[in-house]
C-alpha cells in the first residue's frame, strides 16, 4: 500500500517536473534560465557519480575525466561536423569507451577501492595537464584546435537535429538540458528497480556473496562504471552547450572534488539528493560570488563540515526521514522513523 | 557412465601460506546426494578447504573436480554457476537488503522471474522466514541471519551445498531445526557440513571426515569416528577437557 502510494507520488512528481521544464521559459527571465540550465547540466554530472558511488559502491574521485572528455569530444565533433547531432553522440561514446578501457584494468586487475580513487583522480589530473599543454597550432583534430590552457572558444551550440542552420534558442537549450536531466533520472530509477540494478546494489552490499551466488563483480562494476562515464560525458556536452566554451579546468581538482561535495551534502545512496546538493551548492557559490564579505571556498567548507556533522546522511535522506517520522506520528503509530536511504556499506 | 564420476573429488590438494601449510595433500571424494560432515580442531584447514572448493583461494597445488570438470583456481562466480553453493563461516549476506531481496538475488540466477519468485517462496516457507521477509537483514539476530544465508544458498538451487558451521551461535531449539532442515535438503542434493558441535553431527548422522593439521586423519561413520582414540586425543579429548 505504502509502496504504491510512494510510486504514485513519484509519478506525479516526475510529471510535475516535466511540466516545470516545459513552462519555465514563460515564467523566468533569460538570465535565470541560463542559470538553471547550468544547474541542470551539472546535476546530470552529479547523477552520474551518484549512481556509480551511491549504488555501485565505486568511489570515482575523477568523474571529471569523463565529464571533460565529453565536453571536448562534443566541442571537437561540433566544429568538425558543423552539426551538434553527431557531436552529442560522440560526447557520450568517447567517455564511455574510455571508461570501458580504464575500468577493465581497474576492475579486472582487482585494484582495491582506495587505489581506484587515487587512479581516477590521477587520470583526470593527467588529462588536465595534457590538454593544458596543447596550445600550439599543431594540436588540432580536424578543423578543431584544442587551444591548450585557453580552451576552445565559440563552440557551436545545439541545433535542431540534423539541421545545423537552425540553432536552438536559450529557451530551447534549457528545455533540452532540463529534459535530459529528467531523462537520466528516470533511466537510473528504472534501471535500479530492474534485475540488473538490483545486482549492482547487491555487489555494493557484499562482493563476496555476489560472487558466491554466481555473479561476476568485476563485470557488474565495469558496466556500472561505463554507464557512469557515458552520463558524465552527456553532462559535458550540456555544459559546453551552455557556455559555448570548453577549457582544461573542466578536468581540474576543484571540479572533481565539487561533485563529491554535492553528493555528500545531498545524500549518498539517493538520486534526488545529489541533484538537490548540486543545485544548492551551485546557487550558494553564485550568490557568494556576487559579494565581497566572505570567501566562497570558506563558506563551502563550512557548509560541508556542517552537513557532515549534523546531517551525516545528507539533506534529502534526513528530510525524508523527518517526513516519514511525522507521517507515522500523524497516523498514531508513534513509531520511530523508518531507516531511510541505503544502509551504510557493510565493510 | 556418469555414475562412476564422483560429484566432487580433490587430489593431493595443497594450500600453503608462506611457510604455513593449511591443507596438505587432501584426497577427498563425495558422491551424488551424499551428506558428509567435516570435523577437526580450529586451524585444521576446514575453512581453507571450503575456500579452495569455492574459488576464494587458488590452491598451491593439487586438483579439484566437480562432476569430473576441473575447477581448481576457477573464479568464485564460475564455480557457483556450476551448481556449488556455500554458507561461509562468517555470515556473508547482503546486510542492507531485505530477506526476500537476498533470496531473490540468488534465485534469479537460475530460471525466469516467476520460477525464481516461486522458489523464493518455497524456501521462505521451509526455513520459516515468512514472518520477516521485509526485514533488513543487517538488523536481524545472528541465528536468523544464519538462516537467511542458508536460505540464500538454497534459493540458488545448487547441486552441492557447503555449510561452514551452520549451527554456530544458534539456540538449542534452532540447532535442532537446522539439523532437520539439513536432512530435508539432503533428500534432493549433496551437502558437506563443517561443525564443531558433536550433538549436532549426531543429529545429522552421516559419514564424517576428520581434518587434523591440514590433512585428513580418518573418514568413517560417526560412531567409529567418536570411538577412535586418535580423534579423541586431538579433538574430542580437548573439548571435554576444556
Amino acid at each position: 500500500m505504502a509502496g504504491k502510494l510512494a510510486l504514485g507520488a513519484q509519478a506525479v512528481a516526475v510529471v510535475a517536473a516535466g511540466v516545470a521544464v516545459a513552462m519555465a521559459p514563460n515564467v523566468l527571465e533569460t538570465f535565470d534560465l541560463m542559470q538553471i540550465t547550468l544547474f541542470a547540466a551539472m546535476s546530470v554530472l552529479s547523477l552520474s557519480l551518484a549512481f556509480i558511488w551511491g549504488y555501485g559502491g565505486i568511489l570515482c574521485f575523477g568523474q571529471t575525466a569523463f565529464f571533460g572528455l565529453g565536453g571536448y569530444a562534443y566541442a571537437v565533433a561540433a566544429i568538425d561536423y558543423g552539426d551538434s547531432t553527431p557531436a552529442i553522440g560522440m560526447a557520450i561514446l568517447v567517455p564511455a569507451l574510455f571508461a570501458l578501457v580504464l575500468g577493465y584494468f581497474i576492475f579486472y586487475g582487482r585494484i582495491s577501492d582506495v587505489y581506484l580513487g587515487v587512479i581516477t583522480l590521477t587520470v583526470t589530473l593527467i588529462l588536465f595537464n595534457v590538454v593544458n599543454s596543447t596550445s600550439g597550432e599543431e594540436y588540432h583534430i580536424g578543423q578543431a584546435r584544442l587551444g591548450g590552457f585557453n580552451g576552445m572558444p565559440s563552440v557551436p551550440t545545439f541545433n535542431m537535429p540534423f539541421d545545423p542552420s537552425n540553432i536552438l534558442s536559450p529557451e530551447a537549450a534549457w528545455q533540452v538540458t532540463g529534459f535530459a536531466l529528467l531523462g537520466v533520472y528516470l533511466l537510473l530509477r528504472i534501471l535500479l528497480v530492474s534485475p540488473w540494478g538490483r545486482v549492482v546494489v547487491a555487489v555494493r552490499e557484499n562482493e563476496t556473496r555476489a560472487a558466491l551466488l554466481g555473479y561476476d563483480p568485476r563485470f557488474v562494476k565495469l558496466w556500472t562504471f561505463v554507464l557512469g562515464g557515458a552520463i558524465a560525458g552527456l553532462a559535458g556536452a550540456l555544459y559546453v552547450n551552455w557556455g559555448a566554451f570548453v577549457g582544461p579546468t573542466i578536468f581540474s581538482l576543484a571540479t572533481a572534488s565539487q561533485i563529491i561535495i554535492w553528493i555528500t551534502v545531498g545524500g549518498l545512496g539517493t538520486l534526488l539528493g545529489p541533484i538537490v546538493g548540486c543545485v544548492l551548492i551551485q546557487y550558494l557559490v553564485t550568490k557568494i560570488g556576487s559579494q565581497q564579505a566572505f570567501n566562497s571556498n570558506l563558506v563551502l567548507g563550512a557548509v560541508l563540515l556542517g552537513v557532515v556533522l549534523l546531517l551525516p546522511k545528507g539533506v534529502v535522506p534526513s528530510l525524508s526521514g523527518l517526513v516519514q517520522f511525522g507521517f507515522n506520528r500523524l497516523r498514531g503509530d508513534g513509531g520511530v522513523a523508518a531507516p531511510t536511504g541505503q544502509a551504510a556499506e557493510a565493510k | 557412465m556418469s555414475a562412476l564420476v564422483p560429484l566432487l573429488e580433490t587430489k593431493a590438494l595443497t594450500m600453503r601460506f608462506g611457510g604455513v601449510v593449511a591443507n596438505d595433500c587432501v584426497d577427498f571424494k563425495l558422491g551424488e546426494m551424499e551428506l558428509r560432515c567435516l570435523i577437526g580442531p580450529n586451524g585444521a584447514g576446514k575453512s581453507t578447504f571450503f575456500k579452495m572448493l569455492t574459488g576464494q583461494l587458488t590452491p598451491t597445488s593439487g586438483s579439484i573436480a566437480f562432476r569430473g570438470k576441473p575447477i581448481a583456481g576457477a573464479m568464485s562466480h564460475e564455480i557457483a554457476r556450476l551448481g556449488v553453493g556455500i554458507k561461509t563461516q562468517v555470515p556473508n549476506v547482503f546486510n542492507g537488503l531485505s530477506v526476500r531481496e537476498n533470496l531473490w538475488l540468488s534465485a534469479r540466477r537460475k530460471g525466469t522471474g516467476r520460477e525464481g519468485a516461486k522458489r523464493v517462496d518455497e524456501v521462505l516457507q521451509r526455513l520459516r522466514l515468512t514472518g520477516i521477509v521485509g526485514a533488513i537483514v543487517g538488523t536481524l539476530a545472528h541465528g536468523q541471519r544464519q538462516w537467511v544465508e542458508i536460505g540464500t544458498v538454497l534459493a540458488g538451487d545448487p547441486d552441492l551445498i557447503l555449510l561452514d558451521e551452520p549451527a554456530a551461535g544458534m539456540t538449542d531449539e534452532e540447532t535442532v531445526r537446522t539439523a532437520e532442515i539439513i536432512r530435508d535438503i539432503n533428500q534432493s542434493r549433496a551437502l558437506v557440513v563443517v561443525e564443531h558441535d558433536m550433538a549436532f553431527i549426531r543429529m545429522i548422522a552421516s559419514r564424517v571426515t576428520v581434518f587434523h593439521q591440514g590433512r585428513i586423519l580418518m573418514e568413517d561413520t560417526f560412531e567409529r569416528v567418536v570411538a577412535d582414540s586418535r580423534v579423541r586425543d586431538i579433538y574430542l579429548g580437548k573439548k571435554v577437557a576444556a
